[in-house]
């Protein structure tokens, strides 16, 4: 097997008393789909923070191929969630994705010939040749957010890393940027590692799901960890896992900001 | 009462312009110089949500350079002291937008009430006060234009090597940093390229006047175009036209200079505002792609 693309072994977290997970071990293969998914406040966003080396594990290591995680990556790829680009940012689309690609070089910003046609076809490949040369304010929240997926997989890189990135999207573009995503994976084998409070949109890409809730985690596929039997254990009290048409619903978590419903959007866990 | 003639020859007089022109010859350099440094950094500025900052930066200026003046010390570096020192307190306390803001409103006032104070028991010149806080390229004489010029090519230089990460950490922080961009270092590295660029600007515009050369032709660019290399151009033609057209036509006349350059800096954002919302209107798609609506419009 080949060498995992990100790491964390007896991992643990915690802030003042409250600790977040404890002994994590977490292998993530290359072309691997994980989805972290639980409550808010379950410090799934402080994995991601863990990850990108901006948040301090309070025991444990976490490497990135095979090094230990120091601050950001190039071989990040790194999806936040859809915030809207400042009116008059002068910025285009293209000029966008370009930054995923070069953004970390000094210097002034002129693009080698092989750049451009990198960034001509990242842009064809997300869906935005149609407006490549619009000012991304101008743009809609689905076309930024897909336009955030190619500066993302511009680089090719080895760790998608998305936080919660389909969040205030309508459904058809929900599907088109969770395909996007997908597809870097299997086209490219970058590792994908998805925070997301519902499941539903990428239940189908799915490998492996790191539920955290109430200080616990489970790490498995669907079937395994999305289970009523499960989620009770977790939780330390009955809840039911229902799954109607293909979707997954969660009722009964005490944590009234339900994983897995649709409408508790906005909300997010603290730090 | 002044009469209507008077009023008139006193802000536009054009006699012995030749003449005049030549002794001010290194001034109007010199302000083309500042002109390119106020272009290029003004779209940061205005990326990064920095024009209160530019404005609490320059009333500390303003007291390193009311300091420098009673202490019988170089000005232009009283007024840099000031101004660094300023750009770095906000940068390393400020850096979430809301806290920033808090902190200049702190500053700034503290900063006026300095300066005031060190004017106050000065006992030279009083034109020399008011030019700190109206500016007066003209009167600085040519050593210390050398400094300014001096310091802004530096600043310029700093600008164009950090130009293409500090673009990505100012459209998009949390993603730059994830790609291992030192987010934190160019932040405050900014600040002080800023605190450079605020103490030489007031030299020509004076501390209360610095937006009109750091924001305002960045902002008139901004509302036409952008392309990112279209942005900065304009803004540096846009801040150098008003600069040197502000010595210009303030030649004659014998008043600050400052009235003339903000007046102009402003017309051009007039225009720049107007010609952005025709675009608008004659179609989203024009105002989009920022291609002139069909040859022979615009």
């Amino acid at each position: 097997m080949s060498q995992a693309v990100l790491s964390l072994r007896q991992a643990s977290l915690g802030f003042g008393g409250r600790r977040l997970w404890q002994d994590l071990d977490l292998d993530v293969a290359p072309g691997e789909f994980l989805a972290v998914i639980g409550p808010n406040g379950t410090g799934k966003t402080s994995l991601l923070k863990t990850i990108l080396g901006q948040q301090t594990l309070t025991s444990g290591t976490v490497s990135l191929l095979g090094h230990p995680v120091n601050g950001g990556n190039g071989e990040i790829g790194y999806i936040p969630q859809q915030k809207l680009i400042d009116q008059g940012t002068p910025l285009r689309a293209r000029d966008l994705v370009t930054l995923g690609l070069s953004g970390k070089r000094w210097g002034l910003p002129f693009s080698s010939r092989e750049e451009r046609a990198r960034v001509d076809e990242t842009l064809a490949r997300v869906g935005a040749s149609d407006f490549a040369r619009s000012p991304v304010s101008h743009l809609s929240g689905g076309e930024q957010q897909r336009l955030r997926v190619g500066q993302a997989v511009v680089g090719n890189p080895r760790l998608l890393l998305c936080d919660e990135p389909l969040l205030s999207l309508d459904l058809a573009n929900q599907k088109a940027v969770s395909e996007l995503i997908n597809r870097q994976r299997i086209e490219f084998g970058a590792a994908v590692v998805f925070v997301t409070h519902d499941v539903n949109p990428i239940l189908d890409m799915v490998d492996r799901v790191l539920y955290l809730a109430a200080g616990r985690f489970r790490i498995g596929t669907p079937d395994e960890v999305l289970r009523s039997e499960v989620l009770s254990e977790m939780y330390g009290t009955p809840v039911d896992v229902l799954r109607s048409r293909g979707r997954i619903v969660v009722v009964g978590a005490p944590d009234e900001a339900a994983p897995h419903d649709h409408h508790a959007l906005g909300q997010r866990e603290a730090s | 009462m002044l009469h209507t003639d008077d009023f008139w020859s006193q802000i536009f007089n054009f006699t012995d312009y030749g003449q005049l022109l030549l002794l001010v010859r290194n001034s109007i350099l010199a302000g083309a110089v500042l002109g390119v440094l106020g272009g290029l950094i003004g779209p940061f500025v205005v990326m990064r949500d920095l024009a209160f900052a530019v404005h609490g930066i320059s009333e500390l200026s303003f007291a390193g350079a009311a300091a420098a003046l009673l202490l019988g010390a170089n000005v232009v570096a009283g007024s840099m002291v000031g101004s660094i020192l300023a750009a770095l307190l906000i940068g390393v306390l400020g850096t979430r937008a809301r806290e920033r803001n808090s902190i200049i409103a702190v500053l700034m006032p503290f900063g006026l009430g300095l300066g005031i104070l060190f004017l106050a028991l000065y006992k030279g010149r009083s034109a020399n006060k008011f030019g700190l806080l109206t500016g007066q390229i003209v009167s600085v004489d040519d050593p210390q234009l050398m400094v300014l010029v001096v310091v802004a090519a530096i600043v310029i230089l700093g600008l164009l090597v950090v130009w293409r990460p500090l673009t990505f950490a100012s459209v998009d922080a949390d993603v730059a940093r994830a790609k291992g961009l030192p987010v934190v270092g160019l932040s405050i590295g900014f600040m002080a390229l800023l605190g450079l660029a605020t103490a030489v600007s007031i030299q020509v515009v004076g501390a209360l006047l610095v937006l009109s050369l750091l924001v305002t032709p960045a902002a008139a660019a901004m509302r036409v175009t952008s392309s990112p290399v279209l942005t900065p151009i304009l803004s540096v033609a846009f801040a150098v036209t008003s600069i040197v057209g502000g010595i210009l036509l303030a030649l004659g006349g014998g008043l600050p200079i400052s009235p003339y350059v903000t007046t102009i800096s402003f017309a051009i954002y007039l225009a720049c505002r107007m010609v952005g919302r025709q675009r608008a209107r004659t179609g989203a798609v024009d105002a989009r792609t920022l291609v002139p609506a069909g040859s022979g419009q615009l």
